[in-house]
Formats: C-alpha cells, sequence, structure tokens
C-alpha cells in the first residue's frame, strides 16, 4: 500500500505545485457560469430555472480542461513506460491519479459553487441540492474523463479529440446530475447518479490501464 | 513475455492472414452483391405497391421499411464493432481490427440515414423534423459515438497500435449504450409524455411485416457487403502504407 | 569472483525476435542468451532499432515474430529496469521526492534514496527541484533509479547520453557491481564500454532489416 501512498503523494504534489492550474479551473468555472447572463439576459426567474443546467454545464467544461495533465505529462517525460514497470499495478496507478485528479479538480469547484448561485440568482434549496449532485456525480465525470484522456495519451493532439469521446458518454451524468436539482423525481435521479458514479469509477482504471497498456510507447 | 506460438485451429490461422482473408472473401463478394440487389428489389416492389397505406399516415408509412431497418443496423453495426473489440483484444486477431475499423464509418452512415429518415417521417407524422424524444435522442448520442470513433481513429498515425486503444474504447461504449438510452428515456418521459408511433411488432398485419422483413434482410447484406469490402480496401490500404514506408527508408519494395 | 551474489539464476533467451513499429521490422532474426552477471551490448548505426528492441524486451512494444524468455525470473515480481532515452523527471519535485517516489512505487529493495544519490555524484543536491538539473545531472538521477529497488535486469538505452568523463566512469562502475551481483544488463550505446572483467561483456550488431 506505500506504493499507492506513494504515488497520491506524488499527484498531489505535483498538481498543487502546479503553477496554478487549479486556480485557472475555478477561474474557468466561473467565467463559463458567469457569462450565461450575457446571453440570455439578466431576468432573475429565468436564471434560476437554468441555473442547475448551468452549473453543471461549467462544471463538465472546466473538468475537461483539467484532463491534459492527468496522463500527457508522464507519456511526454516518459513516466508512463516506467509506470508500467512499478511493482504497484498500472490500475491502481491510475485509480490514485483519478483520486488526486477530482480531489483537485472537483473540490474546487464545489467550493466555488456558492459564487455562481449567487451569480444565477439560486435559491437556498436548489443550491443544497447543486453541491450534493455536484458532489456524487463529478466522481463520474472524472472517470469518463480520465477513460478519454488514457485513450488519447499517445496521440500528439490528443487533447482535442478526447472531449468529443468523453461528451456522449457523460450525458446520463449531466441528465441524472440536473435531475436530481430540478425533476420531480429527484431522489430516484439523485440515486442513479451515485450508481453511476460508483460503476464508472470502478470500470475506469481498469479501462484506463488497459487503453495506455496497449497504446505502448 | 514469451509470445503466443502453439498453433491455433487452421481457419482461424488462414483467417488471420490479411491476404488470405482477402482471398478466401473475395468469391464471397460478388454473389452477396447480386443477392443484396435481389432483396432490394423484391423489397421496394413489396414497399411501394403491394403494402397498404396506412388509415392515419397514408403513403409516409413506406418510410418505414426504410427507417426501421436503418434503426436495426445502427445497433447491429456497434454490436459487430464491440465483437470484434474483444477479438482485438482478447486473440489480438488482426482481422478483428480491420472489422472494427471498417464498421465504425458504416455505423455512423447507417445512424446518420436512420436519423434522417426519422426525420423526414416525423415531419408528416408529428409536425416536426426533431423531437426531443428518448429514441431519436439515444440514437444521436449512438450518432456522436460513432463520430467520435471515426475521428479516434483518423488521429492515430499508427493503425496497428490504434486498434487495441480504440477496442478498449469500444467495449466502454457498448457498457455506457444502454445506461444513456436508460438515462435519455427517463429524461424525456420526464419533460413530455410518450407521444409517439410507435409501430408494435406482433399488432401489424402481415402485409406491413412482410415487406419490413425483406428490407431489413436487404439492408442487413447491405450492410454485410459494404462491410466486407471495407475490410479489403483497408488490408489494401495497409499493405500500401507499408510499402511506401519501406521505400522510404530505402529497403527494396 | 568474490562478489555476493544477489539474485537467484536467471537466464534470459531470445530467438528469431523481429521488432519494429507500426508492422515493420527495424531488425530481424534477433538471438541471444544472456545469464547472471553477464551484459549485453547492442551496437548498430542509428535505425537499426536498439530503442525498439529494448521496449520489446521490456514488454512494452509486442514483437512481430519469434520469441524472448526469462527462465527463472519470479512471475510474481517486476524484474526488470528500463532506463530510457527520456528521464522522466518531473520539475516541480526536488530530487530525493523524486527518488523517493520510484523508490517505493518500485519497491524499496535496494540503496536507500540519500545513499543512491551520493552514489550517482548528487549528494549535495537532494533539495533542489529536479527542473534545475543539468542535462547530465539529470541522467545521473535517472541511472540512481536502479539502485534504490533491486531487479536483476537492466535495460539501458544510451546510458552515458549527456554524461562528463567522470560519468562513463560511474555508468562502468555501477555495471561492474550490478554483474559482479549476479545481476544482468542489456545496454544500447555508442560509447566503448570497458568493463573490470571483459568476458563479462558480449556484443550484439544490429542491422537494418533487409
Amino acid at each position: 500500500m506505500s506504493g499507492f501512498a506513494a504515488m497520491l503523494r506524488r499527484e498531489l504534489r505535483l498538481s498543487l505545485r502546479g503553477g496554478g492550474d487549479v486556480l485557472t479551473l475555478v477561474l474557468f468555472f466561473i467565467i463559463v457560469g458567469a457569462i450565461v447572463p450575457f446571453a440570455v439576459g439578466p431576468d432573475r426567474t429565468l436564471l434560476a430555472a437554468i441555473a442547475p443546467g448551468i452549473v453543471w454545464i461549467a462544471a463538465f467544461l472546466a473538468m475537461l480542461l483539467g484532463l491534459e495533465r492527468l496522463f500527457r505529462p508522464d507519456h511526454e517525460d516518459g513516466a508512463l513506460v516506467l509506470l508500467r514497470q512499478a511493482e504497484l499495478p498500472l490500475s491502481a496507478i491510475v485509480a490514485a491519479k483519478l483520486i488526486v485528479h477530482w480531489l483537485v479538480s472537483a473540490v474546487p469547484l464545489l467550493l466555488a459553487t456558492p459564487v455562481l448561485a449567487v451569480l444565477l440568482a439560486m435559491d437556498l434549496d436548489s443550491f443544497g441540492r447543486t453541491m450534493i449532485s455536484l458532489a456524487l456525480g463529478t466522481p463520474a465525470l472524472a472517470a469518463f474523463g480520465a477513460i478519454g484522456a488514457a485513450v488519447t495519451v499517445s496521440i500528439r493532439r490528443g487533447g482535442l479529440i478526447a472531449p468529443i469521446l468523453i461528451a456522449p458518454l457523460s450525458i446520463p451524468v449531466l441528465i441524472f446530475g440536473v435531475g436530481s436539482i430540478t425533476s420531480p423525481q429527484s431522489g430516484a435521479a439523485t440515486l442513479f447518479l451515485a450508481a453511476l458514479s460508483l460503476m464508472a469509477v470502478a470500470l475506469a482504471p481498469f479501462a484506463a490501464a488497459l487503453a495506455i497498456s496497449s497504446a505502448e510507447d | 513475455m514469451t509470445p503466443d506460438t502453439e498453433p491455433r485451429l487452421n481457419w482461424w490461422n488462414r483467417m488471420a492472414n490479411p491476404g488470405q482473408f482477402v482471398a478466401w472473401t473475395t468469391p464471397l463478394l460478388w454473389p452477396l452483391v447480386i443477392l443484396t440487389a435481389v432483396l432490394f428489389v423484391l423489397g421496394f416492389w413489396f414497399a411501394f405497391f403491394n403494402s397498404p397505406e396506412d388509415y392515419q399516415m397514408g403513403d409516409t408509412v413506406r418510410i418505414m421499411y426504410v427507417h426501421v431497418p436503418n434503426a436495426w443496423l445502427s445497433q447491429f453495426v456497434y454490436a459487430i464493432m464491440s465483437v470484434s473489440a474483444l477479438g482485438t483484444l482478447v486473440w489480438r486477431h488482426p482481422m478483428a481490427d480491420v472489422s472494427m475499423k471498417a464498421a465504425a464509418p458504416l455505423g455512423a452512415l447507417f445512424t446518420a440515414l436512420a436519423l434522417f429518415t426519422g426525420a423526414l417521417w416525423g415531419r408528416p407524422t408529428w409536425g416536426t423534423f426533431w423531437e426531443w424524444d428518448g429514441r431519436m435522442t439515444s440514437t444521436l448520442v449512438l450518432l456522436l459515438i460513432y463520430l467520435g470513433l471515426v475521428a479516434l481513429w483518423r488521429a492515430f498515425d499508427d493503425q496497428l497500435r490504434a486498434a487495441r486503444v480504440i477496442a478498449v474504447f469500444t467495449l466502454v461504449g457498448a457498457i455506457n449504450i444502454p445506461i444513456i438510452k436508460f438515462s435519455v428515456d427517463w429524461w424525456s418521459t420526464l419533460h413530455q409524455p410518450a407521444s409517439v408511433f410507435r409501430p408494435d411488432g406482433p399488432r401489424m398485419p402481415m402485409s406491413i411485416l412482410v415487406p419490413l422483413f425483406v428490407m431489413f434482410f436487404a439492408f442487413t447484406f447491405l450492410f454485410l457487403v459494404l462491410h466486407l469490402k471495407a475490410m479489403h480496401t483497408e488490408v489494401k490500404r495497409r499493405r500500401v502504407m507499408t510499402l511506401k514506408r519501406r521505400l522510404a527508408q530505402g529497403g527494396p519494395a | 569472483m568474490t562478489d555476493r551474489q544477489v539474485f537467484s539464476p536467471l537466464r534470459l533467451s531470445a530467438s528469431g525476435l523481429s521488432c519494429g513499429r507500426g508492422g515493420i521490422a527495424l531488425s530481424t532474426d534477433i538471438g541471444f542468451e544472456l545469464a547472471n552477471g553477464h551484459a549485453l551490448l547492442l551496437r548498430g548505426p542509428n535505425g537499426t532499432g536498439k530503442t525498439t528492441l529494448l521496449l520489446t524486451l521490456a514488454g512494452v512494444i509486442a514483437p512481430l515474430a519469434g520469441s524472448f524468455a526469462a527462465e527463472g525470473a519470479d512471475p510474481d515480481t517486476r524484474w526488470l529496469h528500463y532506463c530510457g532515452h527520456r528521464n522522466a523527471i518531473k520539475a516541480r519535485l526536488t530530487v530525493l521526492e523524486d527518488l523517493s517516489f520510484w523508490a517505493e512505487i518500485n519497491g524499496p529493495t535496494g540503496m536507500a534514496p540519500r545513499e543512491a544519490l551520493a552514489e550517482v555524484g548528487l549528494g549535495t543536491l537532494d533539495g533542489l527541484d529536479a527542473g534545475f538539473l543539468s542535462a547530465g545531472q539529470s541522467r545521473r538521477l535517472a541511472l540512481a533509479r536502479l539502485l534504490v529497488s533491486l531487479r536483476p535486469v537492466w535495460l539501458l538505452d544510451e546510458p552515458t547520453a549527456a554524461l562528463d568523463t567522470e560519468g562513463h566512469a560511474l555508468v562502468t562502475r555501477l555495471l561492474d557491481r550490478h554483474l559482479g551481483m549476479g545481476g544482468l544488463a542489456i545496454a544500447a550505446t555508442h560509447d566503448p564500454i570497458t568493463l573490470s572483467d571483459p568476458t563479462r561483456l558480449g556484443v550484439l550488431q544490429l542491422e537494418r532489416a533487409p
């Protein structure tokens, strides 16, 4: 297990010393959310009605943005080949990366959500539901993102194609994520969202590890 | 570490060699083309002249004979791709790579046709080209997945290396498609009651079922012909690529 | 030989091995046998597939034909170190953090990281961000990875690249000791390598595939 802890530690160090990567993601999240009123008008009732959807879209885009640093730096400096030779299985390495990716990209978004809630005229009830649905749904976004990043890691400009692959897979996350805030069956949607996250997080390390080891050097 | 060198079944081995595969399956091509053409002639004759109008929709019901087979193919092709992906990952079968690659654009084509004919049918029936109904929406998502796969194939420089990676993604997609379908159904029933015309199979009269079945087989064979031909083309394309690279490296062609 | 034998008997054998990328063979019909305490130098002009052969032996690339086997290797543990031409060093970790990470993830079975840093001549730089290392120093840090986890087989791709004369001596010293402990090594290099016991060293000349 010390290998897994070492992997977590390394990833955390690399992300937190990453020269403001976390801050960039949070800013991106807020800007995407804040730009919508300029497009649809400042009508508070309209904004409040579409706010859950906007927050989810902003979270989805921000998490896509952070994917580039998941495997690509390790691929480019040769570390990925060495990680494949490590005593720790590659799927565990991917799992550690996934956990840290969620910690440094989703958790800051959760913390920044109050800002968007105020800007988009959310009431307290739907703000609380939004926090819960983001907390439950972002692991699935991170997991699908990790699969997309692993599949495209050996493509030179894979950063362009990864979102195309990830977006269709993420549609259920968006549906149940927004559904758990606004729909009359929000209880069922919340459960589906949690189930989806569990499944995606369980599947992603193996799928991503298989994709990475198939991509060869 | 040791590569698998044990002898496998004879036909399996023969299929594994791309050259042998082409030589083996080329004689099948023309008979399949003829069969497909006959099925289409028969199917269109039934569809245009020998099937009843719908009492509500009139002649537009005939779009169904094209729409339903395409909708079936949009899923059948993904099943073929998933089986090929397993062939690539589990048995490292070289022709499985080729089959997977050849199927992706065909799947995108048939899915797009299903959406297009669905829209043509929807205009006179529901009064709109597009409705965010469960089936149409999940077909649209399926089309996006196909297009993503086509883009992924094109993004790789080394097609041999691409195959295993894309196989992983194809299988992830296969696991996800039922989930997407379920979520989209949940979502669409939430926003509007299911009001879409659905041709429920068993209650359809024979006069509609027979042409539908013929068209169904015609389109399936059309896919098989196109798939086989696309596989041959892909084998040849790879051979040309190999020769080009060998020539560029100064070796004998 | 008075050296302590650390590694259990291991025999690497390749026969009819053909490796390449994208379905194009770079080198064909490679065969060799390598036993404990012996090293193999891969020689050959650029483009003859030395790196590809090393990656094939490391299991990263599938061979196009032929077989490669390690008799006596414990299938439950990793038994080879690959040291590629890229150093895999993170600029934002300190030298010690980087090495300790690899020690833990590969199993801290060899030297302590500080000891290994002193061995490769980076003893005083352990707190420095690895991004500030020069090319030669980065190479030394990559070599230190071989020391912190004991694995019987070393696959080295241009181990002396960017190293000064003292660095060349370091590579020779590390190889000498590794072979003395019963280790095996396969190295692709253009530089001359003279071990203290020349009988340990074999040479495999790679030719361009016909």
